[in-house]
């Protein structure tokens, strides 16, 4: 079962530099777990105790799955998932 | 150097302006470098000390300039009380390192460019082109 996850510019350095890479899983989470296992180092970019880091944003297809369930939001064959780091500061 | 337009850098200072005393932010996306399409992003904050783009609305103008081939060549916001120099907040959080963060102060009417990569602040120059030049 293969998902693409779109990959932002500054974590290109954990993909050989590639802008899209698949992966697989039934939720976000096992989806993180196999992009860990593919591109070491990924995850922790991505989550901080057990949670989605407040300034990443992951969209499951259209949609923020801060709005769908987080971690737990069920993926499936054919979805797009993108990550793209908020724009922020003070 | 950060070579831009005087209408973009007006239509910059002209939404700092607008929002005082909140931050203002936005992106202006282009290709090559140059900066093109002015694009004002709502600051889902709405703070005088912070900004943060409403994360659907970055996703929507993402998708628009990877469907263009463009990059964010300028990622702007205002300070409304401090100098136009990036925070320790505008370091911690800096995700595009192609991009010029161009800082606008209201406070102190000053516009200031800077590239931002793993945590390093480095000014550069501005280069505006004046309008029939």
């Amino acid at each position: 079962m293969a998902i693409e996850v779109r990959i932002p510019t500054i974590l290109r350095t954990y993909t050989d530099g590639a802008k899209a890479v698949d992966a697989s899983g039934a939720t976000i989470e096992e989806l993180i777990g196999d992009l860990e296992a593919r591109h070491p180092g990924i995850k922790a970019r991505l989550v901080e105790n057990d949670k989605l880091r407040r300034f990443v944003n992951v969209y499951l297809n259209d949609e923020d799955v801060r709005f769908l369930g987080g971690l737990g939001t069920p993926v499936s064959d054919g979805d797009t998932v993108t990550v793209l780091p908020a724009v922020a500061g003070g | 150097m950060l070579t831009i337009s005087r209408e973009l850098v007006d239509r910059i200072i002209a939404h700092a302006t607008a929002d005082h005393p909140d931050e203002a932010c936005g992106v202006i996306a282009g290709r090559a470098g140059v900066p093109e399409r002015f694009v004002p992003m709502e600051n889902a904050e709405r703070s005088p000390t912070f900004y943060r783009f409403d994360s659907m609305e970055q996703f929507r103008v993402w998708r628009e300039m990877d469907d263009n081939d463009e990059e964010p060549v300028v990622i702007y916001h205002s300070h409304t009380a401090t100098e136009a120099y990036p925070s320790r907040t505008d370091v911690s959080y800096a995700s595009e390192p192609g991009a010029h963060y161009v800082l606008y102060s209201t406070a102190l009417a000053q516009f200031r460019s800077f590239r931002i990569v793993d945590g390093v602040i480095e000014e550069e120059d501005v280069k505006i082109l004046e309008p029939g030049v």
